[in-house]
C-alpha cells in the first residue's frame, strides 16, 4: 500500500534523507531503529507532508497515487496518520473540539456526514478506555500541561478516533514508564487490521517486545543500511549500531 | 518554510454593497451653519443646540491628535457629508412600515427587525448612515420601564434623562473627534434601565455607513440606574469604497450604585483592500462611569474591521468596590493599523479592573495596544490585572504595546503579563496533519488565543466573532 523509492529530502541547505527505498504491505508493521540523527523523524515527516521538509528526489506511491503530490491534510483524508514524537501544544483549543474537529473534516472529506457533540462523546467513550485516558482529558487544551506520557497516550487517542491506514508512530514509546509503554502498545494492537499497516519508528529495542514488527529496518545517515525480521532488533539490542553506521565522512 | 505563511488575500469583504435608496443629504463642509442645519433637521430643543455649538467652538480650536501609533493622509473635515438620511422620513408606526430596500439590505446584514429576532431574544435598532430607522420589541421593553429608542427621539421623548447624563462621562471638550461628534452627531442609541430591572434580552444596534462621502458621528448613551442590569450589543458595516470614510462616534455609559452594563463590539467596518485602498477610520471616544458602589461596567470588542482604529473603551472608577473590565481581540490584516486599548481610573476604594487584549497582526497590518492604569490618592486597596498578548503571523506585520501606569496610592496593587507568539508552522502542520485545513487550523489557533476574551462575549456573538476572525484571516497562510 505504500511504496517509497529511493527518497531524497533536505531541511534548510542539508540533506537529511538520501535514498530511501521500502515497501510496505497491508497488515504489516515495520521498525525504523537508527541512532539519533540518523533522519527516521525526517522520514516521518516526510511521509506526512511536513512543508518544512523539502523532498528533492525519488518517489511515494501511496494506494496507487503520488502522495507526495498531496498536502497534509488531504493524506490524512487517505488515512495517514503521524504520532509525533514531540506532540504540539494548542493554547485555549480543547481537546475535544480538537479531535471533533479533526474527525468531521476527514468525515466531511470522504462524504460522510459530521457528528454533533453529543454523538461524539459517545464515540469517545470506548477510545478513552483503550488508552487508559480520563474524560476530563477531553476538556484541556491539546497538550498543554499534559506530561510526557500523557502526550504520548494523546497521540494514540487521535489514532484511535482517526483509525488511520497507516500510522506512523515516531518514537511514541520514549519517555514511557512501563506501564504507559503496555498500555500505548495495546492500543496500537488493538487498532491493527488486516487492511492497515504500522511503521513505528524507535530507537530502543523494549517497545518491539510488545507491538512485534514483521520487518526491521535500520536507519543511518538517511539511508537504510540493513534490513531483517524482528531478531534483528534483538542483535542490535546486543551489538549497538556502529557495526552497521560508516562514519558519516565516507559518505560525505 | 516562512514562505507558506506569506502569500495574504482577503476574501471578499461580504458586507460591501451599497443599497440604492433615496437620502437627503446637506453638502459637504462643515461650519457653524451646518451644526444649526443638523439641529434643524432633526427638530431639537435650544439647550441642545447651545451644546452642540459649544463643542463646535472648542473643536474649531483643537489640533486632530498624532499621538498614537497610526499613519494616514490629512483628512479634510471640509470634505465630509454631515448629514444623510434614508427618505422619507416619517416617522415610523410600526417596524412593518421600513422601506422594504432597506429591510432588504438588513437580510443581507443577516439582521431581522422583525419578530424573528425574538427567538434570538435580541432587540435590534438599526442606524444608516446619521439615522436610526426601527426599533425592535419597543413595546415589550416599555413594560419594564426600559426605554430603547433613537438617540433623536430620546432628545424628543426623555429629555431630561438627556440632558442630565449627556455629556457626563464624555464632556463636549474631551478630544478632537470626540468635540466633533458632540458638534455633528446625527443619532445612535439610547438605553435607560431603571431601579433594579434586569433587561431581560440582548439590546443591540447595528451601525451601517451606506451614503458616500458621509461620515457618520453617532452616539450612543445608557444608563444603568441603581441595582440594573444591561447587555447592549454593538455590531457594525459598510460597503466597499475606494475612498476613506469618517466614523467618529461616542458612547457613554453610566452605571449607578450597583448596576452593572456589558458592552460588547463587533466591529467589522469595510478594512480597504489588499492594496490599502479605501476602508473606514474609524475613531472612537468609548468610556464609562461607574458613578455608584458595586457598580460594573465591563467593554468586551472584536475588531476585525476598518482601516484604521483608533479607540479606548474605558472606565471610570468613582464608586466604592466598582469594577472595571475591558477585554479585547484586534485584528489586523493587509494594510489595517489598529490602536487601541483602555484606561481605567481608579477613583473610588477597593476598586477593581482588568484588562486581557489580544492583538493579532497579519499582512502588513500594524496593532498596537496602548493603555492605562491610573490609581488616585483616594483608591485604596485597587487592583488591576493586565494581560496583553500579541500574534504575529507572517514576518511583515507589527505588534507593539504601550502600557501607561500611574499609582498615586502606595496600597494599590498591579499585576502586568504579557507576551508576543508567533503563530506556530508546527502548529498548522499538527492540525492539517489531522485532516483540518490549513484555513480551519489558523482559526482554531486564532480563536485559541482569544478564548479568554471570546467567553466573554453573548453566546450568538461569540459565534459571528469567531466566523469573522476566520474571514478576516482567509488567506494569511498561502
Ligand atoms: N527542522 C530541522 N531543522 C534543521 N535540522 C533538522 C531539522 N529536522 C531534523 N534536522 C536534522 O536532521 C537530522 C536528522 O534528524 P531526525 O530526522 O530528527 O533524526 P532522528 O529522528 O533519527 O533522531 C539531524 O541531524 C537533525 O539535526
Ligand atoms: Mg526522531
Amino acid at each position: 500500500m505504500l511504496e517509497i523509492k529511493d527518497l531524497h529530502a533536505k531541511v534548510g541547505d542539508r540533506d537529511i534523507l538520501r535514498g530511501i527505498s521500502l515497501d510496505v504491505a497491508p497488515g504489516e508493521v515495520h521498525a525504523i531503529m537508527g541512532p539519533n540523527g540518523s533522519g527516521k523523524s525526517t522520514l516521518a515527516q516526510v511521509l506526512a507532508g511536513n512543508p518544512a521538509y523539502e523532498v528533492t528526489g525519488g518517489s511515494v506511491t501511496y494506494q496507487g497515487i503520488d502522495l507526495l503530490a498531496l498536502q497534509p491534510e488531504e493524506r490524512a483524508q487517505q488515512g495517514v496518520f503521524l504520532a509525533f514524537q514531540y506532540p504540539i501544544e494548542i493554547p485555549g483549543v480543547s481537546n475535544a473540539y480538537f479531535l471533533r474537529s479533526a474527525f468531521n473534516s476527514i468525515r466531511a472529506a470522504r462524504g460522510q456526514e459530521e457528528v454533533d457533540p453529543l454523538e461524539f462523546l459517545d464515540y469517545m467513550e470506548k477510545k478513552l478506555e483503550l488508552v487508559d485516558m480520563d474524560v476530563e482529558m477531553l476538556s484541556r487544551s491539546v497538550n498543554m500541561g499534559f506530561s510526557g506520557g500523557e502526550k504520548k497516550r494523546n497521540e494514540i487517542l487521535q489514532m484511535a478516533v482517526l483509525e488511520p491506514k497507516i500510522a506512523l508512530l515516531d518514537e511514541t514509546d520514549s519517555g514511557l514508564d512501563i506501564d504507559a509503554l503496555r498500555i500505548v502498545a495495546n492500543g496500537v494492537n488493538a487498532l491493527k487490521r488486516p487492511d492497515n499497516a504500522t511503521i513505528v519508528v524507535t530507537h530502543y529495542q523494549r517497545l518491539l517486545n510488545y507491538i512485534v514488527p514483521d520487518y526491521v529496518h535500520v536507519l543511518a545517515h538517511g539511508k537504510i543500511v540493513k534490513s531483517g525480521d524482528k531478531s534483528l532488533a534483538l542483535e542490535l539490542e546486543a551489538k549497538g549500531y556502529d557495526w552497521l553506521v560508516e562514519p558519516q565522512g565516507a559518505l560525505a | 518554510m516562512g514562505g507558506t505563511i506569506e502569500t495574504l488575500v482577503n476574501r471578499e469583504y461580504q458586507y460591501g454593497f451599497v443599497t440604492d435608496i433615496e437620502a437627503e443629504t446637506i453638502p459637504r463642509g462643515l461650519d457653524e451653519n451646518t451644526v444649526r442645519l443638523i439641529s434643524a433637521k432633526k427638530g431639537e430643543p435650544k439647550w441642545l443646540l447651545d451644546w452642540r455649538l459649544k463643542a463646535f467652538a472648542r473643536w474649531n480650536t483643537m489640533q486632530e491628535p498624532h499621538w498614537s501609533n497610526v499613519k494616514y493622509p490629512a483628512i479634510d473635515y471640509q470634505d465630509v457629508i454631515y448629514y444623510s438620511a434614508p427618505k422619507p422620513q416619517k416617522a415610523l408606526g410600526s417596524l412593518d412600515e421600513v422601506d422594504p430596500k432597506l429591510r432588504e439590505m438588513y437580510g443581507k446584514l443577516g439582521i431581522s427587525l422583525s419578530e424573528q429576532k425574538r427567538m434570538n431574544n435580541v432587540a435590534v435598532d438599526v442606524v444608516m448612515d446619521s439615522v436610526s430607522v426601527g426599533t425592535s420589541f419597543k413595546a415589550e421593553l416599555s413594560k419594564l420601564g426600559i426605554i430603547f429608542c433613537s438617540f433623536g427621539e430620546a432628545v424628543r421623548e426623555h429629555p431630561e434623562l438627556v440632558q442630565k447624563y449627556l455629556g457626563s462621562v464624555v464632556p463636549h471638550s474631551d478630544n478632537f473627534f470626540a468635540a466633533l461628534n458632540s458638534a455633528v452627531f446625527s443619532d445612535g442609541s439610547f438605553v435607560y434601565v431603571p431601579k433594579g430591572v434586569r433587561c431581560p434580552m440582548e439590546l443591540s444596534t447595528y451601525f451601517r455607513i451606506n451614503a458616500e462621502g458621509t461620515g457618520q458621528f453617532e452616539r450612543t448613551l445608557i444608563i444603568a440606574d441603581e441595582g440594573a442590569y444591561v447587555s447592549y450589543l454593538e455590531g457594525c458595516t459598510a460597503p466597499k469604497r475606494d475612498t476613506n470614510q469618517l466614523h467618529a462616534a461616542v458612547v457613554e455609559l453610566i452605571a449607578l450604585k450597583d448596576a452593572t452594563i456589558k458592552y460588547s463590539t463587533v466591529q467589522n467596518w469595510y478594512a480597504g483592500d489588499e492594496k490599502g485602498e479605501g476602508g473606514i477610520y474609524n475613531f472612537v471616544t468609548k468610556r464609562g462611569k461607574c458613578a455608584g458602589e458595586n457598580a460594573k461596567i465591563s467593554w468586551t470588542q472584536v475588531e476585525t474591521g476598518s482601516a484604521i482604529t483608533w479607540k479606548y473603551p474605558s472606565v471610570i472608577l468613582q464608586g466604592d468596590n466598582s469594577v472595571g473590565e475591558f477585554y479585547s481581540v484586534a485584528v489586523v490584516n493587509n494594510h489595517q493599523q489598529a490602536d487601541t486599548g483602555t484606561k481605567m481610573i481608579h477613583i473610588g476604594r477597593n476598586t477593581r479592573s482588568t484588562i486581557v487584549s489580544k492583538g493579532i497582526s497579519a499582512g502588513q497590518g500594524n496593532n498596537s495596544y496602548r493603555g492605562q492604569v491610573k490609581v488616585l490618592p483616594k483608591a485604596a486597596h485597587a487592583r488591576n490585572y493586565t494581560q496583553c498578548d500579541s500574534m504575529l503571523i507572517g514576518n511583515r506585520c507589527g505588534a507593539h504595546t504601550f502600557p501607561y501606569i500611574e499609582v498615586q496610592n502606595n496600597s494599590a496593587t498591579l499585576e502586568h503579563e504579557a507576551s508576543t507568539s508567533k503563530i506556530g508552522e508546527d502548529q498548522i502542520f499538527y492540525l492539517t496533519q489531522r485532516g483540518i485545513s490549513k484555513e480551519n487550523a489558523v482559526s482554531m489557533i486564532v480563536a485559541g488565543f482569544c478564548k479568554d476574551v471570546f467567553k466573554e462575549l453573548p453566546m450568538e456573538f461569540a459565534l459571528e466573532a469567531q466566523q469573522l476572525l476566520g474571514i478576516t484571516l482567509e488567506g494569511s497562510v498561502g
